[in-house]
């Protein structure tokens, strides 16, 4: 599903983010990002649907090169991908509804049918009861809740999440990550960016840890 | 195709709820817009009535020719004619002259103060040419004729009434140039604002998906609509200026007898203004799209 081999990324001003980092994840595999902040993780899950390519080796998403894909393939490469952003990038002007919404009519989907996959998805994360609420009125755990629905609702086969656990309470956190759990079991390819250690000894799964750019694991 | 065309209906729908929104910016903006088109506008619809006017007047290739004092209306008409050139001819007496000034409004009391006729006969003559070189061959033989006074070729001021409605079309043309400019800069600059305050939305859209073509379609027909409502300000203003024109227009025509007012636009030509506008804001959100969003 995933396959890096030898990424390197070095930003405009010579830093180096990521060094000869290789790694594959197998179709509906789950496994964790970890590292100290600084160490890359933001920098490879942003390889992934290509908002930034590599300066060196291939990523190979779903079959295709992101380093040698032209501008106007990327809508369709990450309509192909759930994405959980760090910062979330929720929109505050509209309802919740309308945030799961947007991948839907961005596709072009039909209304009815994206309406029925709107509330599933929202069903999904427990937040059908809040859809006509505005983002701003969600708790944090909500907000990280609803921006998976929006991330999900496209049944995308791989979902990316950059630390959706981030700023959470414990309860908040496990009921996140048993929502991915959830999407696991049904087949979903998972990759969390996390720091959180307790999480991750706690669910046992695959983990790739970096530092400094190099993978250590 | 019908997705397609959903995309479009919800850009569309999308663009107005904005507007709809942001009433009073676009209200401003309409204005703006609409002002700036008024007056080619009306320019343009001056020049329509005048012109209908114009075509009132005959074109005729009328001459005539006054004859010096004391020479005698036989001396000329056999000659005029025989003259191949000359379609009709009528001699008007220095008397007849002087009736028909008397009878003319305003004029009666110069004529009463005037102590004999300062009027001369004179030949009024149709030309079989009607083109002006034709016209003028003709003045100059006529005018090497002995006895003759002068020659006036009457339908010249009628020429020079159409040459003037070409300079004020060719001015109206070059105002319409520079205010159709006006107004790309102004949906230019309106659709870069609106650009830079859906820049989050921009983002997280190309981000989940968004092709170019999603991420600019509201923005041209939010550009689109707002000339759209310009064209219908323009319309609208010119439409009020019409009517507190027209009284005074009114009053001024029935000294001259006649029932002249300033018309409004035609159909087609009302439907070109708001189409003519509309088209700019497209393209002044054409513009910025292709600046703004990359």
């Amino acid at each position: 599903m995933i396959s890096f081999s030898a990424v390197s990324k070095r930003y405009p001003g010579g830093q180096d983010a990521l060094r000869g980092v290789s790694f594959t994840l197998a179709s509906g595999e789950f496994a964790f990002l970890t590292g100290h902040s600084g160490a890359g993780k933001s920098t490879l899950l942003k390889l992934i649907p290509a908002i930034e390519r590599p300066s060196a080796g291939s990523v190979i998403v779903n079959g295709q090169n992101i380093g040698a894909l032209k501008r106007s393939a990327l809508p369709y490469l990450r309509r192909n991908l759930g994405l959980v952003f760090q910062d979330q990038k929720l929109l505050f002007d509209r309802s919740v509804y309308d945030n799961v919404m947007l991948p839907l009519s961005l596709s072009g989907q039909p209304p009815r049918e994206a309406a029925r996959r709107v509330r599933a998805a929202l069903d999904k994360v427990g937040l059908l009861a809040r859809e006509r609420a505005n983002p701003v009125q969600l708790s944090g755990g909500e907000q990280q809740r609803l921006a998976i629905a929006r991330a999900v609702v496209n049944r995308p086969a791989l979902l990316v999440a950059d630390e959706p656990t981030a700023n959470l309470d414990a309860e908040s956190a496990a009921r996140i990550i048993d929502i991915f759990v959830a999407f696991h079991q049904v087949g979903v390819t998972l990759l969390i960016a996390t720091h959180d250690q307790a999480l991750i000894e706690r669910y046992g799964k695959r983990v790739l840890r970096l530092s400094e750019g190099k993978l250590a694991a | 195709m019908i997705a397609w065309l959903r995309q479009h209906r919800q850009a569309c729908a999308g663009a107005l709820r904005k507007l709809a929104a942001q009433r009073a910016a676009s209200l401003l903006n309409a204005l703006v817009i609409g002002v700036a088109l008024s007056l080619p506008a009306g320019g343009y619809a001056l020049l329509a009535n005048l012109q209908g006017v114009a075509q009132g007047f005959s074109f005729e290739p009328q001459l005539s020719l006054y004859l010096k004092a004391g020479v005698k209306r036989a001396d000329l008409e056999s000659r005029l004619r025989a003259d191949a050139r000359v379609a009709r001819l009528r001699f008007v007496s220095r008397e007849d002259a002087l009736k028909e000034l008397r009878a003319a409004e305003g004029l009666a009391d110069v004529v009463a103060a005037l102590e004999h006729n300062p009027l001369p006969d004179a030949f009024v003559l149709r030309a079989v040419q009607a083109e002006p070189a034709a016209l003028e061959a003709l003045a100059a033989a006529l005018r090497a004729l002995p006895g003759v006074a002068l020659v006036q070729v009457d339908s010249a001021w009628a020429q020079r009434l159409a040459a003037l409605g070409r300079i004020g079309r060719l001015a109206l043309a070059v105002l319409a140039l520079l205010l159709a400019t006006g107004l790309v800069a102004v949906t230019f600059n309106t659709i870069r604002l609106q650009i830079l305050t859906q820049r989050e939305e921009i983002v997280v859209s190309q981000l989940l998906g968004a092709t170019d073509a999603y991420v600019r379609r509201p923005f041209f027909y939010l550009g689109l609509l707002q000339g759209l409502a310009g064209g219908l300000v323009a319309l609208a203003i010119l439409g009020a200026s019409l009517a507190v024109l027209n009284p005074g227009v009114r009053e001024l025509a029935q000294t001259y007898g006649s029932a002249f007012q300033l018309e409004f636009l035609g159909a087609a030509d009302s439907l070109s203004i708001v189409a003519f506008s509309g088209v700019l804001g497209w393209f002044g959100a054409l513009l910025s799209v292709s600046k703004y969003l990359r």
